[in-house]
């Protein structure tokens, strides 16, 4: 007889968010990590002695859904008010944006920005249903199902004619596209694409697949807004932690899984546990994974249980990382001319065309020769990730390809990190002088660390091939899988990464139905 | 004066279309035209003594065959012959020989690899059933989704059904298909770089997107839902050039008593009391009429040739950036005999048929990336066709032309504006990459037309010189095109329409933007419709 009902995969948030539910349903959980700490890509890391950085630079995305379900709020976790998203200028000539106000930017885009924003709001607002429902199959489905989409169609219906129209031609822009029509200011360009191309691998030019990362970005805490927990990213994990603990959940670290055990007889399969990498055997008739599809399904379900048309979708998954991670502990805060709060994150994207051509290398298995990047300085929101008087400055870099044509030999690694330095200099004169120490990870790093296919952030593209009813890929878009027993409530599923944590909820619904 | 019942702006292929539906259902039309000979893009032009150049366009496979019969278009001269192959060059002496016939095309996949000559026939039919779809669009008004008539719920009901009855895996892999890039949709078939090269060509022809931008895989499906005699996926020539089908069409027009005028370049829309009234032309002659019909491209309509006064708000911001970018140029070719490709078998029909000079996958993006940054591509890629290997009226006997489609080529260059000396320094670019492919290839050049974004432009009157009226991307499709709320033909000044491939489907020699507007003309003329409807009988099955 088992000790548990389900078994999670991975102390990522949306595992952690996924366990608690069930916790609370009463369902007896265990949780499964394979490192030492909670929090999985969102996790904090010690790359220097005393140097700490959070993995995720915020928490923009984060469903005020879910931290009502899980009362969070209860065990002390609160938020910063919208923080400033500056695009760095070399002639100390930065644009800022945060709220409604644009500071730096030419007149007419300022006082355009209100309306765009407040567009692109509403747009948000009509797909909140859609981000928290399990989006059933399409023509698969009975009528009560379909009613899913009824309510996401009567919700962009109510938009009004026209904005309804704008609403669907928006939709599939590529970024450059939907913000060239209202701003002219090069830097202001730069700055706006940058959440919509974040993370995966699109740039400005690219159609279909910006918006809606953007619109679900949007759907979190400041309507798409930069925020960070007070007290620091750690301060969500640690909440996360507390809540599931306080629902009754086990968390085993330094369990890395094996495999997932699949029984079958003439009824068919069906998953009855887990092995770890230690041989241990552990019962559950749930499984859920917060591993990425890739990894759910090519390694841990593993292919002679699944058919072979499921296989190649998962297969052909678009997911290898783009987004390199560069950290430096700095003996004090730099200083920028013509800025002088750096709470917020700062980006050196300054045109589209910087971001495009960035991008453009990267097709080609190369990391980008200018590479474009975010900047925050978190040890600013939580002093314990650096000592006393110190600073650690964390920064995402792209585009730095997963594949990259020398498989990231040393050359090409030492390579990239002088050019993200020499980058980082030109934008923070004097920044270098005050590193103490410093790490690069490439996507293939964050793979093999995190335990996430690519090292993509969002366990897949986000792309509109992949997204809602058909993320990760159908038949396994409903949080179930094609193994009874098995389920996903990962990143790689609906709505998607962002570190949003609907997966995980969604997941919890799906699994207590 | 004279009030006619419609004047038509523009004789290209599409405004001849709807000119002649509507002269046939018996109205009083007359279609004005800027230059001194119709056809728009679709035209031949003796710009050489005994060498007719389709200057533009130079293949057809869209026109609605149904049309062609309605129209009678073969009594008027259009004959269409059927395309033979095309020899693709890849890199370092790479050639693919693309037969039409079944045998030889399979034989010589596998020559690359076997599981791709295979995957073949899974892509042939998977394109085919995607197309299927959508040409059963083709000739019908795309619905306004922010409507409650009847008639527009029918019409929603009837696309959500279609869609629907694809069963389930099918309408997952239709979206996919929808939204993906050319070349990570071809990776699910393909394994060698050079086939799915070959393959992905179409999805960027005549579109600012690379083979890597999402989107391309439609561009692709665009380009290969046409059809010659029944048989989907067919290319084919017209005989004379691509000017006998304007001129067919216009035989059509006059048949049915419609007045052609050109060297009428039309300066502005007459607007009266808030309602379209007649023309007036360059020259200061008014031409009065119940209704005007624009075939020209959105941009170019709104910003143009109407008042911003007469437009409801907005309607010019929506003309501005509506999304019309030029990324094609053309290269005409007078040749004083046929040449010879480097790897191609003189004892083999397909050395008479097209060229495709495309190198590889990486080369095709980065063509592209040229394009993004204001520049030619170096190293483009290039569809040839020889139309005097087929067709004897277009060159003098045991001469030829080659007509060379370039991609890419930007409106606007990142150094300043074209200029001759720019322009011809592009066309060497493109004879110089075809004589690598065939030695002696400028010897044998008698004449030839250099045409950028800037010259088509100026002389077919595309904005930015796209060969669409518009980017084909999904916010610019169906009920989308070429606006939100303005896509089924009537344009937001009352007795103003339009019939360009700005307007649904797009694109293309097809003649379906001009008949589908003539269907609405009529219906809002309240008189009986002449315009044929569906078009999707055919079954018949083109593998390879």
């Amino acid at each position: 007889m088992s000790n548990y009902d389900a078994i999670i995969v991975g102390a990522g948030h949306n595992g952690l968010v996924c366990a608690t539910l069930l916790a609370k349903a009463g369902k007896r959980v265990l949780v499964l990590e394979a490192n030492a700490s909670e929090g999985g890509l969102g996790a904090s890391r010690e790359f220097h002695e005393g140097f700490q950085v959070p993995m995720a630079h915020g928490a923009a995305s984060f469903s005020s859904t879910v931290l009502k379900d899980l009362n969070l709020a209860g065990e002390g976790l609160s938020f910063s008010d919208a923080l400033p998203t500056v695009g760095l200028s070399e002639d100390g000539n930065h644009v800022s944006v945060v709220g409604d106000s644009v500071t730096g930017a030419l007149e007419a885009d300022a006082a355009a920005y209100p309306a765009y924003r407040a567009k692109l709001k509403r747009y948000a607002k009509v797909l909140k249903s859609i981000w928290e429902s399990t989006l059933p199959r399409l023509g698969a489905g009975g009528l009560a199902e379909s009613l899913v989409y009824a309510k996401g169609a009567l919700n962009v219906r109510m938009l009004g004619r026209d904005d309804m129209g704008e609403f669907v031609r928006v939709l599939t822009l590529p970024m450059r596209d939907l913000i060239d029509e209202v701003f002219e200011d090069p830097k202001l360009q730069g700055l706006l694409s940058w959440d919509g191309v974040i993370g995966n691998k699109m740039a400005p030019r690219s159609p279909n697949n910006a918006v809606l990362p953007l619109l679900l970005r949007m759907n979190g805490l400041h309507d798409g807004d930069h925020c960070v927990p007070n007290g620091g990213m750690n301060a969500l994990n640690e909440a996360l932690l507390s809540a599931a603990k306080k629902a009754g959940v086990t968390i085993r670290f330094d369990a890395p899984v094996a495999k997932f055990i699949i029984e079958g007889d003439e009824n068919g399969q069906r998953a009855t546990g887990v092995e770890l990498a230690s041989g241990e055997a552990l019962e559950a008739s749930t499984i859920v994974s917060s591993a990425d599809p890739k990894t759910t399904f090519m390694k841990l379900v593993g292919t002679r249980h699944l058919d072979i048309q499921f296989t190649n979708r998962i297969n052909r998954l678009r997911a290898d990382g783009m987004v390199a991670k560069y950290h430096a502990a700095l003996s004090e805060l730099p200083k920028i001319n013509g800025l002088d709060d750096l709470g917020g994150r700062l980006l050196i994207a300054p045109t589209f065309d910087a971001i495009e051509f960035a991008y453009d290398d990267a097709k080609y298995g190369e990391a980008s020769e200018h590479p474009v990047m975010e900047i925050t300085f978190p040890s600013l929101q939580d002093p314990s990730l650096a000592p006393d008087g110190k600073h650690v400055m964390s920064v995402n870099v792209m585009y730095a390809p997963y594949k990259e044509k020398s498989g990231w030999s040393d050359a090409a690694r030492s390579a990239f990190l002088g050019r993200v330095v020499e980058t980082l200099e030109k934008y923070i004169p004097g920044i270098s002088s005050l590193v103490i120490a410093q790490e690069l990870l490439t996507p293939a790093d964050l793979e093999a660390e995190y335990h996430a296919y690519g090292g993509h952030w969002h366990h897949g593209e986000l792309s509109l091939e992949q997204a809602l009813m058909m993320r990760p890929t159908y038949y396994a878009a409903q949080y179930n899988t094609p193994i009874p027993g098995v389920y996903l409530c990962g990143a790689g599923a609906h709505p998607g990464g962002g570190m949003t944590g609907l997966p995980g909820r969604n997941a919890a619904r799906e699994i207590l139905k | 004066m004279k009030t006619y019942d419609a004047v038509i702006i523009g004789a290209g292929h599409n405004g001849l279309t709807n000119a002649a539906y509507l002269a046939k259902a018996g109205l009083d039309v007359v279609i004005v035209e800027k230059n001194d000979y119709i056809g728009g893009a679709a035209v031949s032009r003796q710009l050489e003594n005994g060498y007719w150049y389709s200057s533009c366009s130079y293949v057809c496979s869209m026109m609605r065959q149904v049309i062609h019969r309605d129209l009678n278009l073969t009594k008027h001269g259009l004959m269409l012959v059927p395309y033979l192959g095309t020899a693709a060059f890849g890199e370092n002496g790479q050639t693919l020989m693309a037969y039409t016939a079944e045998g030889p095309a399979y034989n010589e996949l596998k020559r690359f690899s076997a599981h791709d000559a295979d995957a073949m026939y899974r892509l042939l039919a998977d394109l085919d059933r995607y197309s299927t779809l959508i040409r059963k669009t083709l000739l019908r008004t795309p619905p306004d989704p922010g409507s409650f008539k009847p008639r527009d719920i029918k019409e929603l009901m009837f696309l959500a059904k279609t869609f629907w009855e694809m069963g389930e895996a099918e309408i997952y892999e239709y979206i996919r298909f929808f939204t993906m890039s050319a070349a990570e949709f071809l990776d699910d078939y393909f394994e060698n770089d050079f086939i799915k090269a070959t393959m992905a060509t179409p999805g960027i022809i005549g579109t600012a997107l690379g083979v890597d931008s999402p989107g391309s895989a439609y561009i692709l499906l665009h380009h290969v839902m046409g059809d010659v005699d029944g048989t989907i996926g067919a290319w084919g020539l017209a005989r004379g050039g691509m000017g006998a089908i304007s001129n067919a069409l216009a035989g059509a027009l006059q048949e049915h008593g419609g007045e052609i005028r050109t060297n009428a370049g039309v300066d502005q829309v007459l607007v009266k009391n808030g309602k379209a009234a007649g023309v007036v032309l360059e020259n200061g002659d008014e031409i009065h009429a119940k209704l005007v019909v624009s075939n020209l491209d959105a941009k170019r309509t709104f910003t143009k040739i109407v008042d911003r006064d007469d437009l409801p708000p907005g309607i010019f911001e929506r003309a501005k950036n509506f999304k019309i970018r030029g990324s094609s140029g053309k290269v005409n070719i007078a040749l004083d005999g046929l040449p010879k490709f480097n790897g191609v078998p003189d004892n083999r029909y397909i050395n008479r048929g097209g060229q495709a000079f495309i190198g590889s996958m990486e080369k095709l993006e980065r063509a592209y990336d040229d394009w993004k940054r204001g520049k030619w591509s170096s190293d483009p890629f290039i569809e040839s066709v020889i139309p005097s290997a087929w067709d004897p009226t277009v060159a003098p006997p045991g001469k030829h032309w080659m007509s060379n489609f370039i991609q890419y080529c930007p409106p606007q260059l990142a150094d300043g504006p074209w200029t001759p000396e720019k322009r011809d320094a592009f066309g060497q670019t493109v004879i110089d990459k075809i004589e690598r492919h065939s030695p002696g290839f400028k010897d044998l050049i008698v004449h030839m037309e250099v045409r950028t974004p800037y010259e088509i432009e100026n002389e077919v009157g595309l904005t930015e010189g796209n060969i669409f009226q518009g980017e084909l991307t999904i916010d610019q499709l169906l009920f989308n095109r070429p606006f939100p709320g303005y896509a089924q033909y009537r344009m937001p000044v009352k007795n103003m329409y339009m019939c360009g491939s700005s307007t649904h489907p797009g694109g293309g020699v097809s003649s379906a933007c001009g008949a589908n507007a003539a269907r609405e003309i009529l219906m809002d003329l309240k008189k009986p419709n002449t315009v044929p409807e569906d078009d999707c009988h055919d079954t018949q099955y083109n593998i390879f």
